[in-house]
């Protein structure tokens, strides 16, 4: 006993020399794991950008190969914004390629075999969207059969009208205002500037660019002095402006790539809205408030008065709606409505859904998480595609990331479980 | 000396906060039916989970001596080896799947991996005419009634070469025949040497058929004693089960009684889940602003059920009978009706009904009245920060703000934080679910405080508790419910928990 007891003395000044450096240490290392698992996804794609414009040798920053991210996924991203509701919801919906399909062939006969105005054509095919939405809500919410089936007999149901409706063939052309909202981009209202050594540039571009830039800076000003006047903690001023900086510094430098380019893609202006929107409503709105509640305890929602019913079927009928606005800007960019439009769209948009941070349970997930996770593929998609990657090692790196993505989110989990 | 199969000694368990087994001693004789009996909470539960290995060795301190060797189980599978086997209140079986196969879950008849059906029905036929049910092994469990699931259970237990036997409250859920029965089969099972341990609240029946009793209370061993040689009456055991002081463990309040607040009268629900068993039958109280009013009965007397189903109908089919607020008939159809006329019911499982745990406090406390907070269907954010800081103090909610996810909350903070959400209503009418279950003391006084004070600012208050001394300390009247129905009204004055346990035990026989 006596032999032990000099030993652990001994040991205790070094013991408690690390005492007093450790607790804060600590707490700093699970302050940074806290912020690692809600910007993880974003320094994971800043970091997925680095590698690629690395091994392509600067060819995926090319200004062309932005702005053929964009388009080329725009689809994608907006069908990823309807997925991320709904996972939220801690629901899924595995038919929206097949809506994609369908509305693209609604569209496509109302235009070219029938010759309806675009825009009417547009806005009956949005209807349309929405009322296959109410479809599937109605068995799902009201009826009571979970969306995992609804949604995987919708997948072969609106396949099978895709192609009822195209008998089998491709339909098209689209006229120009459709294939330019799919495909085109901003005239250059204003003429070119010259940017020195970068060349010229689309001054119309620039100014929309920079008026985004201040319009954000605004917003979050304003939000920052509303918290303080409500004596809520908010970032110290450095790292506020540090943050603004950054991501204006992002957006620019996007914005003047683009405008060496081709102007502003017209779908890169519906996605901006479409993501103010939609995260302003998940932000801010009751509704979107709803949905949190309801894919983080049901039992809970149910008890505290949210119209649980209601609150599912209008998701699923937003997410026909949006799937219908993919369908006619993948449809455009073809320039043909086919039967195999929105193959397997639906994994791409639920894989960016949990990529950018979704739970799997249902309750957790952001619409600006969703559209990175959906960049991300992208990227990779691009990248890999500019360095003449095969497609089945395309495949093997997406799947890699997914796993990896939803593996993350559920160790920080069970991190912060263990933790407590 | 008497020949003991179990001996149980010194058996501590703690939760976090809670005591819930102290030095608790219990032997049962080898051969004999024997009957633990106390009130919800006085660990009957708790020590029959630390005897069966679900809270294994080194969980709790004390020994298990069965049948003369030492026990250290590690798991259930452990102690079903041993040969003690326990059939719980809620029945284990899987529904969709036959008899037989159920008896031998598990435990599966077969040979090199392949299950010998021939083996497996033939000899679940047998068991099942040891336990006296005339059904075709190959049947669904779903097809027949509670009362011969339970002889499944038991004819379970005994394909388990079973020694000692188990059964947790085995004739809640059981009409007087099958009740009967089952009383029976365990006289048999008696006589073929198979020990009997039997947790139940249905006094008349220990009386009848246990040999020994062992009374718990607050987690302690009381005593034990000899059903024949004690004289053992059920008045007996119920000054066994509540015999303790009132400590000083409530603020005091002097309860200032207005006008009639909620009038239930009439009121029956069915069960959703057993067709044509009504839950609650014919039971009518009346709230009043200013006043506490407790809500006392046992475990499945349908508590939860009357206020749920009060509550917007979330819980019941076929519910009947009129609410009265202010003294006028509503309608009250759906959760939200029931928030609009000012009736707020905090439920008894904060976790899996109360809160959203993976969101923080903030959200937590607005989520039932968001309009509140809301013009034109866009909240601001800000004013609910405002209003959820205001609950962190006046609640005394310890969390660093509100922005803390209340999963990470201690059990008591947690139900602060359901407090506020439905204080945040504005309800005249709070219904509340034990509102104090595993929390701690000095929690639960806080908790006294606030519903005092709420009581002060005419709010009518139901409380719900199984802990009659909180209900005696806390009401100002408390009903009693036995099996659906209001047994007894008693003020506050004239309450004792004797006459309370005798209104909750044996109210259905004083009414008929």
């Amino acid at each position: 006993m006596s032999s032990i007891s000099p030993t652990s003395a001994g040991v205790a000044p070094g013991g408690k020399d690390a005492g007093p450096a450790l607790p804060p240490g600590r707490t700093k290392l699970f302050g940074a794991s806290l912020n690692i698992r809600q910007s993880g996804i974003y320094i994971a794609f800043a970091l997925i950008v680095v590698l690629f414009a690395f091994l392509t040798d600067g060819a995926l920053l090319e200004p062309q190969n932005i702005s053929n991210i964009i388009v080329q996924n725009s689809y994608i991203l907006i069908l990823a914004i309807g997925m991320i509701l709904i996972i939220i919801a801690g629901h899924i919906d595995l038919s929206v390629g097949s809506v994609v399909a369908v509305t693209g062939a609604i569209a496509a006969v109302l235009m070219v075999n029938y010759g309806v105005p675009w825009p009417l054509a547009l806005l009956i095919t949005l209807v349309a969207g929405g009322l296959i939405g109410a479809w599937q809500g109605f068995w799902i919410a009201y009826f009571g059969i979970p969306a995992f089936i609804v949604t995987l007999a919708g997948l072969l149901l609106f396949r099978a009208l895709t192609l009822t409706v195209l008998g089998n063939q491709g339909i098209g052309p689209f006229p120009d205002q459709v294939r330019t909202l799919a495909n085109g981009f901003t005239d250059g209202y204003l003429g070119n500037i010259g940017l020195g050594p970068l060349g010229g540039a689309d001054l119309f571009s620039l100014l929309v660019g920079l008026i985004a830039i201040a319009g954000m800076a605004a917003s979050q000003w304003r939000t920052r002095t509303a918290r303080q006047r409500y004596r809520q903690s908010v970032d110290p001023l450095p790292l506020f402006l540090l943050k603004i900086i950054a991501a204006a510094v992002v957006v620019l430098a996007v914005v003047v790539q683009l405008a060496r380019f081709k102007n502003l893609p017209w779908v890169l202006v519906l996605l901006a809205a479409l993501v103010l929107g939609y995260s302003m409503l998940t932000n801010r709105a009751v509704f979107g408030r709803r949905i949190y509640a309801i894919g983080g305890n049901l039992q809970a929602a149910v008890l505290s008065g949210v119209k649980v019913k209601s609150v599912v079927f209008w998701l699923f009928v937003n997410m026909g709606v949006l799937s219908a606005l993919a369908g006619i800007i993948f449809a455009g960019r073809l320039n043909q409505a086919g039967p195999t439009a929105g193959g397997s769209f639906e994994l791409d948009a639920i894989a960016a859904a949990f990529i950018g941070g979704a739970a799997v349970q249902g309750g957790v997930g952001k619409v600006v998480g969703a559209i990175t996770g959906g960049l991300i593929m992208g990227v990779i998609n691009n990248g890999m595609s500019l360095i003449g990657a095969p497609s089945e090692r395309v495949l093997l790196v997406k799947g890699v990331v997914l796993l990896a993505a939803v593996a993350f989110d559920v160790w920080t989990k069970r991190r912060a479980g263990s933790a407590q | 000396m008497t020949d003991d199969i179990l001996r149980m000694r010194g058996i501590t368990k703690t939760f976090p906060g809670v005591k819930a087994l102290q030095d608790v001693n219990l032997s049962v004789r080898r051969g004999e039916i024997h009957a633990i009996c106390g009130e919800n909470g006085a660990g009957k539960s708790t020590l029959m989970k630390v005897l069966s290995g679900v809270y294994p060795h080194g969980s709790y301190d004390g020994e298990i001596i069965f049948d003369g060797e030492p026990c250290r189980f590690s798991g259930i599978r452990d102690s079903e080896h041993r040969g003690i086997v326990i059939i719980h209140q809620e029945l284990a079986l899987s529904p969709q799947l036959s008899i037989a196969e159920n008896i031998f879950l598990g435990n599966e008849r077969a040979t090199r991996g392949l299950i010998d059906w021939n083996r497996t029905n033939h000899e679940a036929g047998l068991l099942l005419e040891r336990v006296g049910l005339h059904e075709n092994p190959v049947t669904t469990i779903s097809d027949i009634g509670v009362g011969k699931q339970q002889l499944v259970e038991i004819a379970k237990a005994l394909s388990k070469k079973v020694r000692l036997l188990i059964l947790d409250e085995p004739t809640a859920a059981l009409n007087d025949e099958d009740s009967a029965h089952l009383l029976d089969l365990l006289r048999g099972l008696r006589d073929e040497g198979i020990t009997c341990v039997i947790i139940s609240h249905k006094l008349n029946e220990v009386i009848a058929i246990a040999d020994s009793i062992t009374i718990l209370r607050d987690g302690r061993t009381i005593e034990t004693m000899s059903m024949e040689a004690d004289h053992v009456t059920e008045d007996r055991i119920i000054s066994g089960m509540v015999g303790r002081d009132l400590e000083n463990r409530f603020p005091p309040h002097e309860p200032k009684i207005g006008s009639e607040a909620l009038r239930v009268e009439d009121w029956t629900v069915y069960s959703p889940t057993q067709r044509g068993r009504k839950v609650v039958d014919g039971a009518g109280l009346t709230l009043r602003r200013g006043e506490i009013v407790g809500l006392a009965g046992l475990m499945g007397a349908g508590r939860t059920e009357l206020a749920m189903s009060i509550f917007g109908r979330s819980y019941g089919t076929d519910i009947s009978g009129r609410i009265y607020r202010d003294g006028k008939l509503v309608e009250i159809r759906t959760v939200r009706d029931a928030i609009k006329h000012g009736i707020a019911y905090a439920t008894e499982d904060r976790k899996r009904y109360g809160l959203n745990l993976i969101d923080d406090i903030k959200r937590n406390v607005s989520a039932a009245d968001l309009a509140r907070l809301a013009s034109r269907g866009w909240i601001n954010e800000n004013e609910e920060f405002r209003v959820a800081e205001e609950f962190r103090g006046s609640m005394n909610i310890k969390a660093p703000s509100v922005s803390s996810i209340t999963g990470k909350l201690s059990g008591g903070n947690q139900q602060k934080v359901v407090l506020s959400k439905w204080i945040f209503t504005d309800a005249d009418v709070l219904i509340l679910d034990e509102p104090t279950r595993g929390i701690d003391v000095g929690a639960k006084y806080e908790i006294y405080s606030i519903i005092n004070r709420l009581a002060d600012q005419g709010k009518a208050i139901l409380v719900i508790s199984s802990e009659l001394p909180e209900l005696l300390g806390l009401c100002d009247r408390i009903y009693t419910l036995s099996e659906g129905r209001i047994t007894g009204e008693v003020a506050r004055e004239d309450a004792t928990q004797e006459s309370l346990m005798h209104y909750m035990m044996k109210g259905q026989e004083q009414i008929r």
